[in-house]
């Protein structure tokens, strides 16, 4: 127990030789969780669209207006033909472009019934999609505008019929973010990317470092315990990550107001078994690697597979089959999912009972994995 | 010119002589296209759907039954109560709730109005949204069924194309992103540890007193780096059209252009980053956390630059890879030529250049 003490404190001493570190402990969760979330949004908005109009009608003309007022898009251009429209997406100058034929306004009138050409930039298919949702939309209002105005041309049997049409209303409810606020859904992410990327990183090369510059052998030459070489190894960076989790809360409350409405112990206790899995990780990527270029190489690999797979950016459930077997022993994942339902859903401890336990049996399989993985060898 | 061939081959023998670390070099991006380019996917599926209906009626089942058949929804069970569908959904069990009034059906015949509660988890608001979106879609499919397709007068129709990418592959989006991305973060830590090393070691010194110019010096140093990241691209791009399916649209010289000048000038960087730090843990810190972290969040990667607040699409454009991947996505995706990347291959070459001067202006001051 006393070799273990003064293990621990020769790592801080070393760890706090390197002015870097403190500031990476304090200043880079500050920043990220200061700047980053305004970044992170799929809100689709200010689409840029330019009108085709072949018609030029009081319709057409209305029907342009009224989606240049919509906040989903901005009129970039109405040039006179679709291959200039087209040039302008190529350039990127424009994302949709709405083509309105010659007779639109004749066939409103005359026809009853008229139809318009959307082309839009699927590169990023989602805002593809929605956009052209929104311009359907915005088509469906105008056409029921169309109705009250020009019913009175409607024979007046089919009228009365008409306007009897039974109508189910749909009240959407959006439970936990009302407002679909995107900074509330990615923040706890945020806090999981920042544990992962310190907790990760530090540990992993650590034991590398005193490899290259042949330390490890004096510490192989004395009867330390394995145990207890790797303990004060992987302790110091359990505190680290505390710190930064005590100093993510903080900003997160008092930038953002956000607070777990679950339970702030349960989020505390989860991100301390979270750390104590990650920096495993770190340890077993640093028994493993010959330098620190291998080692950061190893690291930088693992941590973008936990988190792209980890269910931060894009859903899990929408992975192959496959990949959701990754993101089932994916602590990331877990972590991500828990402080989400504690920040959003107001969920208790005993609701996520379930992936802290997970996350603990990752963390034993992990460490115990760091102690054996570590060769003491003269 | 003998000298700094003679140079080049000796650092060509250094890397090639550490197997393992070329293994990973050339290894995780293999594993890291495969992985990101089949399982990263924007769609929203899946969604766990449970309905609350205390006076079932032909209406209630006709709609439930219709939801419960589409692909994009997971039944799981019917609710009794609004307490059982609140627990679940708290739990995080349950992504959308239908809630039924009592008497729908006769409320609809009888008043001609009825209203169904569509409660969603919005804790992701993108799924929240989507999944009240497909669910109301097939409600109002159903309604029309009702009304015994009468012809509703003055309908205006859309016909919608999806330019570029018709099959809307989520692929399509985000390969360019991790070509990016990986690209970035090998060749930073690559260049910026290795040189950083050989400081810490010492060795740099001996190399300094050697005859060669400084700089000519670091140019032959990173020629071998810069090959095997090209390598590392050709890599990514083979198994990207053949395995992922993504297109190569336009001219491949012109991508090949593209990828060579974004690799030197991320190898620029990793050199900028070398003579900032004299530790290889402080080289490591600073290029994996700048390589990776405004890379995702900032570049166009995953989240759309136009939807960024004004100050944070300024941040962005200092940002190497956001330049890349628009390039890349115009060509590879859009088929455009030279003249359509003009702006982005200018600013990588400047930033290129900027990032060279300071690098020049340091290390003549650590020599002074």
């Amino acid at each position: 127990m006393k070799t273990l003490k003064y293990l621990i404190e020769k790592e801080f001493k070393q760890m706090f030789r390197n002015p870097l570190i403190p500031r990476l402990i304090v200043l880079f969760p500050t920043m990220v969780l200061l700047v980053f979330p305004w970044a992170v949004s799929f809100e689709v908005k200010n689409i840029k669209i330019d009108v085709v109009d072949h018609s030029k009608s009081v319709y057409s003309k209305r029907l342009t207006d009224k989606i240049a007022a919509s906040h989903y898009f901005n009129l970039n251009d109405t040039p006179p033909d679709y291959r200039t429209a087209m040039m302008n997406m190529e350039t990127g100058e424009t994302d949709m472009i709405l083509e309105i034929p010659a007779s639109f306004d004749r066939d409103v009138v005359k026809a009853r019934t008229s139809g318009v050409g959307v082309a839009v930039n699927a590169v990023n298919g989602t805002q593809g999609l929605l956009g052209s949702n929104y311009i359907m939309q915005i088509a469906n209002d105008f056409s029921s505008d169309l109705r009250d105005e020009l019913m009175h041309t409607v024979p007046p049997q089919s009228r009365a019929s008409l306007m009897r049409l039974p109508k189910i209303e749909i009240i959407p409810q959006y439970k936990f973010n009302p407002k679909l606020d995107y900074k509330n859904f990615m923040i706890p992410g945020f806090m999981v990317l920042l544990l992962t990327i310190i907790c990760g990183i530090l540990p992993a090369l650590n034991i590398v470092m005193e490899k290259e510059n042949g330390t490890i052998n004096q510490i192989n030459v004395t009867p330390i315990s394995k145990i207890n070489f790797i303990l004060a190894k992987l302790i110091p960076y359990w505190v680290v990550g505390i710190v930064v989790m005590i100093i993510s809360i903080s900003v997160t409350y008092l930038i953002y107001g956000l607070w777990p409405a679950g339970s702030a112990i349960a989020v505390l206790f989860s991100a301390i078994v979270f750390i104590i899995s990650v920096s495993g990780l770190g340890i077993i990527i640093s028994n493993n690697s010959e330098t620190m270029q291998q080692a950061s190489f190893l690291v930088m690999f693992f941590i973008l597979i936990l988190v792209l797979l980890g269910g931060m950016f894009t859903p899990v459930s929408s992975m192959p089959t496959w990949a959701q077997l990754i993101a089932t022993i994916n602590p990331f994942n877990y972590l991500t999912e828990t402080f989400r339902m504690l920040y959003l859903n107001g969920s208790t401890l005993a609701d996520v009972s379930g992936n802290l336990f997970v996350l603990a049996l990752i963390a034993i399989v992990l460490n115990s994995w760091a102690i054996l993985s570590y060769k003491k060898r003269g | 010119m003998k000298q700094f061939i003679a140079f080049v081959k000796k650092e060509f023998r250094h890397i090639m002589r550490d197997n393992r670390t070329l293994l990973i070099i050339l290894g995780m991006p293999v594993v890291e296209i495969l992985l990101f380019g089949f399982a990263i996917n924007m769609e929203v599926q899946d969604i766990r759907v449970a309905f609350y209906d205390p006076t079932p009626d032909a209406f209630t089942t006709g709609i439930a039954e219709r939801i419960r058949q589409n692909p994009y929804f997971n039944h799981q069970g019917n609710m009794y109560s609004m307490d059982e569908m609140n627990a679940s959904m708290r739990k995080g069990e349950l992504d959308l709730a239908v809630v039924f009034p009592q008497n729908f059906q006769e409320s609809l015949v009888h008043s001609g109005e009825a209203a169904v509660q569509l409660l969603s988890n919005s804790s992701d608001p993108n799924r929240g949204s989507i999944s009240t979106t497909y669910a109301s879609a097939i409600i109002a499919k159903f309604q029309q069924e009702q009304i015994d397709l009468r012809q509703i007068p003055f309908q205006i129709q859309t016909e919608n194309r999806m330019i570029y990418n018709p099959l809307m592959k989520s692929s399509y989006m985000f390969v360019p992103g991790i070509m990016g991305l990986v690209l970035m973060i090998i060749c930073t830590i690559m260049t910026s540890v290795s040189i950083v090393r050989e400081k810490e070691r010492g060795t740099m010194e001996v190399l300094l007193a050697s005859p060669l110019k400084q700089g000519t010096m670091i140019f032959a140093k990173t020629i071998p780096y810069m090959i095997i990241s090209f390598v590392d691209f050709l890599i990514i791009l083979i198994l990207s059209y053949f395995i992922l399916g993504v297109p190569v649209n336009g001219n491949l010289l012109l991508l090949f252009l593209i990828a060579l000048i974004y690799i030197i000038l991320t190898l620029t960087y990793g050199l900028t980053v070398s003579t900032l730090v004299d530790k290889q843990v402080n080289a490591v810190i600073v290029s994996a956390i700048t390589a990776m972290i405004p890379v995702l969040m900032l570049s166009g990667m995953i989240f759309p630059v136009d939807n960024m607040p004004r100050v944070l699409q300024a941040f962005s454009s200092i940002i190497p890879a956001r330049w890349f991947i628009e390039a890349v996505r115009k060509v590879m995706i859009q088929g455009q030529g030279f003249l359509m990347i003009g702006k982005e291959l200018f600013i990588m070459i400047g930033m290129t250049l900027f990032l060279l001067g300071i690098t020049i202006a340091k290390t003549k001051k650590r020599l002074d």
